[in-house]
């Protein structure tokens, strides 16, 4: 069997294994997000996070030598993005949507200010774990080759459904982002509750960050993330605050951005550009669609700013 | 205001000289900024007693319960449990000392079912929850009380009197020694209230329970309570056994000398053409459920025709759709025979006037001034323009001195942001505004909810006089009482359809409760 056999199945094939490796940020960044919110704060800095832990996460990496040493530098300087708006965000009257476009604009100029130095330099990668090495079909084996940090975010979303409805803390998280009266009454520590699903949602979404420079496109650059961040929040919304839905929204996400290659890859070349706009118009199309001013969002917890 | 007061007697008479106290409050004060809420309050719960704790608007009830429970920290004095001094400083160290409280604003997270909220209020909270064991103790639990609740139902799904159980069920299994409630039947049906206070009052009888109540009602208060406290601006001016008092007695404790205004009678019997008719409207709540019913209903001038029932039953979107907030989604609402879409210009045309609930959040810019909320209506009418495109502030500023001084809003600058006023003077500012333009056709929804008495009863007053100036008023309300003041006809609305409806000559309580619950 030799690669132009598979023809125009080519294309949802290279949509597969693009969806797949594509959704990896997108995954990480609104599994983040959706904790965050649901204890009750909206962080939009995550793209600050994201670009912040792509660049510590290339630098550590070549430095040491270890990737995962990248991957965990990456989460730390997340979690301290994260921690930086729960504690700005503790004091009254503090807007965290202000906040969190704050920080975005400093993640991302940190990042530039201490990333310039690696522009140039490779450092080494995160590793795949080949499924398709059954397959006579290069485009298969290619399509299969599945980075190890999607496996981990396949398995983070289950957990943070189950962590979110089985667990003390997860009934916290919830009770804190739906109803402060309900929280004070409970004799929960509001804003700490909150500070701790910050810092663990800027923590993942600096995981998505080092995705980008240690795997795909695997280096740093400061266009490294075009909006993969803000793209990530917005798909919260759409997934309705559920983590599992996160994950089929990741996943749609990264299929729309993967269509602009797959479709060039079997020699459509004409709206390369208009293609690779897919996972925008996506997300318009499904705002328009999921959102009505007339009705609640259902599932929207009761406490954040855009709720109330 | 005591028409529902009965006579009877639950229970075998309480006898406080053989009982232990239970709780002891020594000097408690606190004060606001420079407000004092409470004053050196001093009084005692003896153990196993149904006490009740009343007092006008702004009284300090609410304070006392808060700075007993470490809600609030008090400024000054002591509690004491069984005799010993207690420092109380969260719901944690209350619960320990076995004090447990129903709050008046409910305290449940509506995005969780009601089984969730349940295994919440457990101390301590499981690391990890085995749901399926959870909801057998639950179920068995409940069981031997006289509730059923739906344990797969969201929170925020339930309906005022369900939560209302929900939250009594949350602090009864913590199984404390002394219970605190505060207005807990003020969004019931006279039945559900009765189901919940007859079953706390078995409690004090049987498990030595003691209670302490906040309520308005006195109805309630002369049927279950063994001793009453009275407040009256943050000091203690009755504290003792109920037995002796009457309801007058107890009204006159509450609001001192204070003058109250008359209701006024009610003028002119026969009445005015139909005003507005509503023809089999729908409207969707934010949710996107049906919550108006193809509901029908004509209204005359010259009446006011109440609607009742249990808050969420669809009143709001009611009062929205004509208000202007809710755009219909079938049916349609017709003003003198000519339909209406609830804009500005047919606002003003048919002189239709809303003064809806919650009015600093649905009928007001919180943060402009009072001469500014008073314009909205009229900021673009002539006499309050100059050459026709811009504002003319002294016309304004005049005409809001005029209406603060009639309407005796306090305080009287005109300047000042309305979010700074109280609840009374709120509303007081919106009925000027509203009623100063004559109405002809007037909706409101819970025009007392959060008023004292002298308040609320000069509200009432202004809505009987357009009433008897020929205005058409529909009033929905959630307060029984008042309905049966001022209506002319009475509905009840459930689950969003008009199921009963009598002249108020005809009306029967028992069945307006009755049909409140949707029997």
């Amino acid at each position: 069997m030799n690669d132009s056999a598979l023809g125009w199945w080519g294309v949802p094939l290279a949509i597969l294994g693009g969806a797949i490796r594509a959704s990896t940020p997108y995954l990480f960044v609104s599994l983040g997000e959706c904790l965050t919110e649901k204890s009750g704060r909206i962080n939009l800095g995550l793209e600050g996070n994201l670009v912040l832990g792509a660049m510590s996460a290339y630098a550590v990496s070549y430095l040491s030598g270890s990737p995962w040493l990248g991957v965990l530098a990456a989460g730390a300087a997340g979690m301290l993005l994260g921690m930086l708006h729960a504690w700005l965000c503790s004091y009254p009257k503090v807007n965290d949507i202000a906040v969190g476009i704050a920080l975005m604009m400093f993640g991302a100029g940190i990042a530039f200010f201490f990333g310039k130095p690696y522009i140039q330099p490779a450092a080494p990668h995160l590793p795949a774990i080949s499924f398709g090495a059954w397959s006579g079909s290069a485009q298969v084996r290619s399509a299969l080759e599945i980075n190890v940090l999607f496996v981990i975010g396949l398995g983070i979303a289950p957990l943070l459904s189950w962590f979110l409805s089985n667990t003390r803390w997860g009934l916290m998280v919830r009770t804190v982002g739906d109803s402060r009266d309900a929280a004070g009454a409970l004799g929960f520590p509001v804003n700490s509750v909150r500070a701790v699903a910050t810092m663990t949602g800027g923590f993942l979404a600096g995981v998505g960050g080092a995705f980008l420079s240690l795997y795909y496109p695997g280096s740093w650059n400061e266009g490294l993330s075009s909006g993969q961040g803000l793209i990530a929040v917005a798909l919260v919304v759409f997934a309705h605050w559920q983590p599992m839905r996160c994950l089929y929204a990741a996943l749609l996400f990264g299929g729309a951005g993967a269509l602009g290659p797959a479709l060039q890859s079997v020699g459509v070349t004409g709206g390369y550009y208009l293609f690779n706009a897919a996972p925008y118009v996506l997300t318009l199309l499904l705002m328009m669609a999921t959102c009505s001013p007339e009705r609640t969002l259902s599932g929207i917890p009761g406490e954040l700013s855009i709720t109330k | 205001m005591n028409t529902l007061a009965g006579g009877q007697q639950t229970g075998q008479v309480f006898d406080s000289s053989h009982s232990p106290v239970a709780l002891e409050v020594i000097g408690l004060s606190k004060r606001f900024g420079a407000l004092p809420a409470l004053e050196g309050v001093s009084f005692r719960l003896w153990q196993g007693s149904f006490h009740a704790l009343l007092g006008g608007n702004g009284a300090g009830k609410s304070t006392l319960v808060k700075c007993v429970m470490g809600y609030q920290p008090a400024d000054h004095g002591t509690v004491l449990i069984g005799n010993r001094e207690c420092v109380i400083e969260s719901a944690r160290d209350a619960h320990r000392h076995g004090l447990g409280m129903v709050y008046q604003h409910f305290t449940l997270v509506p995005d969780m079912t009601v089984l969730e909220n349940l295994v919440l209020s457990r101390l301590p909270i499981p690391k990890m929850i085995a749901w399926k064991k959870e909801r057998q103790r639950l179920e068995t639990l409940i069981a031997e009380t006289p509730f059923r609740i739906p344990l797969h139902k969201k929170a925020g799904e339930l309906a005022a009197g369900e939560k209302q159980k929900v939250e009594l069920l949350k602090q009864l299994f913590l199984q404390p020694k002394i219970l605190i409630l505060d207005e807990p039947t003020s969004v019931l049906t006279p039945q559900e209230a009765d189901g919940i206070l007859g079953m706390l009052k078995e409690r004090t009888r049987s498990h030595g329970l003691t209670v302490l109540i906040i309520t308005h009602k006195f109805r309630e208060v002369m049927n279950y309570a063994d001793a009453v406290s009275v407040l009256r601006r943050g000091k203690l001016i009755y504290s003792g056994p109920l037995a002796g008092n009457t309801p007058a007695m107890l009204a006159e404790l509450m609001i001192g000398n204070e003058t109250i205004a008359r209701i006024g009678e009610r003028t002119r019997a026969e009445k005015g053409p139909v005003k507005l008719a509503i023809n089999h409207l729908s409207a969707d709540s934010d949710t996107g459920a049906l919550a108006v019913d193809r509901l029908s209903l004509n209204l005359h001038g010259g009446e006011i025709v109440g609607i009742a029932g249990v808050s969420g039953n669809g009143q709001r979107e009611l009062v929205q759709a004509l208000s202007g907030q809710r755009k219909p989604d079938q049916g349609g609402i017709c003003i003198d025979d000519l339909p209406y879409a609830a804009t500005r210009r047919e606002m003003a045309r048919f002189r239709c006037n809303c003064l809806p609930e919650e009015p600093l959040r649905n009928a007001c810019v919180p943060r402009m001034s009072l001469a500014g909320n008073l314009a909205l209506r009229t900021f673009d009418r002539p006499g309050f323009t100059r050459w026709r495109w811009f504002i003319d502030a002294k016309a304004q500023k005049e005409h809001a001195l005029e209406l603060i001084e009639r309407y005796r809003i306090h305080p009287s600058e005109p300047g000042r942001r309305i979010e700074t006023l109280s609840g009374g003077n709120v509303q007081r500012l919106v009925l000027a505004r509203e009623l100063s333009g004559q109405a002809d056709l007037l909706v409101v929804a819970n025009p007392c909810f959060g008023l004292d008495f002298a308040a609320a009863s000069e509200v009432r007053k202004q809505l009987m006089q357009a009433r008897n100036n020929g205005a058409a008023v529909l009033l929905v309300s959630e307060d029984l009482d008042e309905l049966l003041e001022l209506s002319d006809r009475i509905a009840v609305m459930f689950e969003g359809r008009l199921i009963y409806e009598a002249p108020i000559a005809a009306v029967d309580l028992d069945e307006i409760g009755l049909k409140m619950a949707g029997h």
